[in-house]
């Protein structure tokens, strides 16, 4: 079965890839909403600031909504490559 | 003197065997149990010992085994006649003077007491 | 809108809440859990985050602050848009060690101590008081609204009243959703499922709010932004960047760290999958109910007398519009928003206070042997729970009454948050890093609460002043930044320089490598009884559960029965499934009292660090397949120990029958011989007679229970199917047993109600085997004064069971397999008369009517359970023969 190996490593690779996105998106969640306060607090701080920081939130929940349905299919997809192999090794068997 | 000390947990029989011993002359005593069984024998010194073998707490084997290493060389020697319920299996009893199949006929029972006692 | 109409509006929605609660709680007591357990209402419950002070004082909060208000809501975005990995973690984590609050959690983690347990109830306790305290006013704020119709002369403790029985019924809901029962997993779903309807409400009434301010007052988002705009000069609104970080940090800590958030968030999650929604859903959820924060601060400044309270801006505004349904519906989110708040916090700190105060209080107290009260210790927790919730709810009401109501909303809640986020530097260290320690817990938590206590939280009630600052400085970011900085260096300090011991070394890998814990083996090599482990957790769950954890156990391990052989895993299954009642601390401690535990050594921990390394390096099949093998492995084992007694039972067979036969025939045969003597006095002559009547009887009934066995073994027995009763045949056979030794007087402890139980059987052969069971306890039995309970239950899928339990000492564990076995009671000294088959003809009975009898070990006594089907199986030929 020389195309075995190939679709795990592509499962599993992709599975990484993602989760460390979901490491790295708090940290620039945080950045986002901590930098601009510190750079320049009184453009922020009334009208313009609300939508900014309004428009970052929305940003961040699709954002967590998309990553999130990502990893659950990407794990599916892991789940059901391995189980092929799994079978696969049983009929070996 | 004790003549005959009946060791039988069944009570009905203990009373059977002692009613035709009793008639013949014979002084019985009667013990109910395995438990204490060699006391009973150690204190009443009687000159025969009727032994049941299915005893609750002692079997009758292990007291018998137990009077035949006593100390007490006379009492050691004293005559033994085991009852079994069990059939032909268990008659053979090396330690014992003799051995009775329940159920047995007065009359067995009367002549070999006799001849033991004799 | 009038006062009493309010009032009555209050009450029904009230009632709702009660229905709800009660259905919930009846849907998932009857299984039926999988729309309770949806990530949607998981996701609705964790907007218990938004309490009163989110509803009313978010605004207050902007119209003095401006934006800053947001750091409350964005710190909690910022920490679940890393839920995948940070969240799921701590809920798995927490839920594969049953833990049942955030002090059990640190507790459990740093090696099972209960002082350090006993230490973070203390904070929260600290630190949750004034916030309920603050829920309570709110009410009563919002109530006072309505009843004076003024907009600036509300008083703020004028509802004293109001307040008191708000906290009653609180009270009351609390106690009854909350402390049911006390099951092996900490979940209330009835008030999970009301909170989530409340939360539903307030987000609809806050953003109904919303939309009439932004377009029934404004004109508009645009002209509402020109008008926020429009306050630039305002320099009280301008963000302070020191602020808004310390904010961010202590609001992401209060998330997790809360005791009622980590309540909703991990103890009351059935799995951590459900955060994959939530991760996305509850920052949505808090961004909706922010939109409109700053545009009703703002509408509300500009439309309302300067002077007006603008914690009530969302009350008053649509009052004095003359939108009196908003109004009301404002009234319902923000009540919605308190109780529900109260009603979460209170459980949370219930279970704590009982758990980790009460609870080991009372077992150091009293060192009263194991088993010799079997219902203390479940009425005693679920007792602690209630006393505890109405405490917490006593003292909120105490501290409004006394501190007469806080001017602002906010500073309260902020002073819970930094006083819990004292707990999180252990929390986190302690899920990362192993090398983190007791005593580094210990400092780090006391540092920090001392500092909070000194710079935050007295000078909030009154009592002394934070320390003087440089201009410029914020006093409150100052205090954040620097106890949560002395409280992390004081727990990295002493954890590098400390060393943990065992326990807490064992719990470290686990917590920090997310693997199954192992308790230390041990106590396996020890004591080799389930039974006084059965007993113990009959104490705690109730006899039921705690049947029927046992009975899966062994049946995991292949044994038949209800007590599994003591194995590492069986031993940490069970600690921690009692963890999740009361504790991890209690649980260990009570395991090792009862199965005398040894102290763990440096050795043993070896040991085990080697097992969880290999069982973590092991891949699932294998896993499987070991599992697998040990099962069968102990069934062939079970299996061949019972052929080779049975092999010395068959040999001993036939001597028994012969035994049993001839015992009878010599008496027959001596005194029939005796009889025929002449000279016998009539008294000898009719007792002679009896006894061969009576011992002619014995023998005949000894020959109808073999001819009886032979039957039922080979299936051929003649059922003849009826309904009957189960109340008249336990009478029945209650009064046939009497005749067994009627000397002793037994008292019968029966629920005659649940005895009126229907069922389709052979009555005569049911009878026969109750007259056995309780003839044999009434022969048995020797206590004084002997009681029996007989307790019948209703299965779920139809039929009963029967418990029949005495007081006495019971069947040794050894004999237990042996009992229903032919002769079994052969060599018993206290064979009273029968042949020692009636079990045996018991089993063989219930066998034939589809049901079973066990011997049920661990009740006190002798105790054997008799379980009908709901109708016995058709014989084969019978049903051949209908189809014929």
């Amino acid at each position: 079965m020389p195309d075995r190996p190939l679709f795990l490593e592509r499962a599993s690779f992709r599975r990484r890839r993602l989760g460390d996105a979901a490491r790295v998106l708090p940290v620039l969640a945080a950045l986002a909403i901590l930098v601009p306060v510190w750079w320049i607090p009184a453009r922020v701080s009334f009208a313009a600031g609300a939508v900014w920081l309004f428009g970052l939130w929305a940003a961040l929940i699709a954002a967590v909504w998309a990553l999130h349905r990502a990893l659950r299919r990407a794990d599916a997809a892991t789940l059901r490559a391995s189980q092929a192999i799994a079978q696969d090794d049983d009929h070996a068997l | 003197m004790l003549d005959i000390l009946m060791i039988e947990d069944e009570p009905n029989i203990a009373e059977a065997v002692r009613f035709i011993l009793t008639r013949e002359g014979w002084q019985v005593a009667l013990h109910g149990d395995g438990l204490g069984g060699i006391e009973a024998i150690r204190s009443g010194k009687p000159r025969l010992v009727i032994l049941d073998v299915m005893l609750p707490h002692r079997s009758g084997t292990e007291i018998l085994a137990e009077l035949r290493n006593d100390h007490d060389a006379g009492l050691a020697a004293t005559p033994v006649l085991m009852l079994t319920a069990r059939g032909q299996a268990t008659l053979h009893l090396p330690q014992a003077d003799a051995v009775l199949a329940k159920p047995f006929a007065n009359d067995e029972l009367r002549a070999m007491v006799r001849r033991m006692l004799n | 809108m009038p006062f009493e109409a309010l009032v009555a509006g209050c009450l029904a929605y009230v009632a709702l809440m009660f229905g709800v609660a009660f259905a919930a709680d009846r849907a998932a007591s009857q299984g039926r859990v999988r729309w309770l357990d949806h990530p949607v209402v998981y996701t609705l419950s964790l907007s218990v985050y938004c309490s009163a002070w989110t509803f009313y004082g978010a605004v207050g909060y902007a119209s003095r602050s401006g934006l800053e208000f947001a750091t409350i809501y964005l710190g909690p975005t910022v920490v679940f848009t890393g839920a995948w990995w940070g969240l799921r973690r701590l809920v798995r984590v927490a839920r594969m060690h049953h833990v049942t609050s955030i002090a059990d959690l640190i507790s459990a983690r740093f090696g099972k101590s209960n002082r350090l347990a006993a230490f973070v109830t203390l904070i929260a306790v600290i630190a949750a008081t004034p916030y309920v305290a603050l829920q309570l006013q709110s009410v009563s704020l919002s109530f006072e609204v309505f009843a004076t119709d003024s907009l600036t002369d509300i008083p703020l403790a004028g509802g004293g009243g109001t307040a008191l029985w708000v906290a009653a019924g609180l009270a009351l809901f609390t106690i009854l959703f909350g402390t049911r029962n006390l099951a092996a997993d900490e979940r209330h779903h009835g008030v999970v499922t009301a909170i989530a309807l409340e939360a539903v409400v307030k987000l609809l009434a806050f953003l109904a709010l919303g939309v009439f301010v932004v377009w029934g007052l404004a004109d508009g988002p645009a002209d509402m932004l020109g008008r926020i705009a429009s306050r630039a000069q305002d320099q009280g609104w301008i963000l302070k960047p020191d602020r808004w970080t310390a904010l961010l940090i202590v609001s992401g800590a209060a998330i997790v760290a809360l005791p009622r958030m980590f309540q909703v968030l991990v103890v009351e999650a059935a799995d951590e999958d459900r955060l994959g929604t939530a991760g996305w859903a509850f920052p949505a959820y808090l961004f909706a109910m922010s939109l409109f924060v700053l545009p009703i601060a703002v509408m509300g400044q500009q439309l309302l007398p300067a002077d007006a309270n603008p914690d009530l801006y969302v009350l008053t505004l649509p009052a004095q519009s003359g939108q009196n349904w908003l109004a009301f519906l404002v009234f319902l989110g923000g009540f919605s928003a308190a109780t529900s708040m109260v009603v979460v916090c209170t459980i949370a700190l219930a279970t704590m206070i009982s758990n980790h105060w009460l609870v080991p209080l009372w077992l150091g107290l009293r060192r009263k042997p194991q088993g010799d009260d079997p219902e203390d210790l479940r009425g005693f927790v679920l007792n602690a729970r209630r006393v505890a919730i109405l405490s917490v709810m006593a003292v909120g009401w105490l501290y409004y009454q006394a501190t007469g109501g806080t001017t602002t909303l906010a500073s309260m809640g902020l002073v819970a948050f930094t006083g819990m986020a004292q707990v999180l530097p252990a929390m986190i260290g302690g899920l990362l890093w192993r090398g983190a320690n007791r005593n580094g817990a210990y400092a780090g938590v006391g540092c920090g609460f001392l500092l909070w206590l000194a710079m935050i939280f007295l000078p909030s009630v009154g009592i002394g002043s934070p320390p003087p600052l440089p201009a410029g400085v914020d006093p409150l970011a100052f205090a954040i930044f620097l106890s949560l900085t002395v409280n992390m260096l004081a727990f990295i300090a002493l954890s590098i320089f400390g060393m943990p011991d065992p326990v807490e070394r064992l719990q470290g890998l686990s917590f920090v490598s997310a693997v199954d814990p192992i308790r230390h083996s041990r106590l396996a090599r020890g004591a080799d009884q389930a039974e006084p482990l059965l007993v113990m957790a009959r104490r705690v769950w109730g006899a039921e559960d705690a049947l029927r954890f046992f009975r899966s156990e062994a049946a995991f391990q292949g044994k038949s029965g209800y007590l599994p052989d003591l194995t590492p895993r069986f031993l940490t299954r069970l600690e921690r499934r009692l963890a999740g009642s009361i504790g991890a601390a209690t649980a260990h401690a009570m395991i090792d009292s009862v199965a005398g535990g040894a102290e763990l050594t440096v050795s043993d921990l070896m040991e085990v660090a080697d097992e969880a390394q290999r069982a973590k390096e092991e891949t699932q099949r294998l896993e499987n397949a070991t599992a697998e093998l040990a099962r069968t492995a102990r069934q062939l084992r079970e299996a061949n120990d019972k052929l080779t007694a049975l092999s010395v039972q068959k040999d001993a067979f036939l001597g028994q029958i012969s035994h049993e036969l001839r015992t009878p025939m010599t008496s027959v045969r001596a005194f029939s011989d005796i009889l025929r003597t002449p000279d016998l006095s009539e008294a000898d002559r009719d007792r002679f007679a009896k006894i061969i009547y009576d011992e002619a009887g014995r023998l005949t009934r000894l020959l109808d229970d073999l001819l009886d066995l032979s039957v039922l073994e080979s299936g051929q027995a003649q059922l003849s199917i009826t309904p009957a009763n189960l109340h008249d045949l336990i009478e029945r056979a209650l009064s046939a047993a009497s005749a067994t030794r009627p000397e002793r007087v037994f008292r019968v402890d029966r629920e005659p109600l649940d005895e009126y139980v229907a069922v389709i059987t052979d009555a005569d052969r049911l009878l026969q085997v109750l007259i056995n069971v309780i003839g044999n306890a009434r022969k048995y039995c020797d206590a004084e004064p002997p009681v029996l309970t007989i307790r019948v239950r209703r299965n779920l899928r139809g039929g009963a069971q029967i418990d029949i339990i005495d007081n006495g000492s019971g069947i040794e564990a050894g004999r237990q397999a042996l009992i229903f076995e032919k002769f079994a009671r052969l060599n018993d000294p206290a064979r009273a008369g029968g042949a020692g088959l009636g079990l045996a003809i018991c089993r063989e009975i219930m066998a034939n009517l589809g049901g079973e009898i066990t011997y049920l070990p661990g009740q006190g006594g002798a105790a054997f359970r008799i379980v009908l089907p709901r109708r016995p199986p058709v014989p084969v030929d019978a049903a051949h023969r209908l189809r014929a």
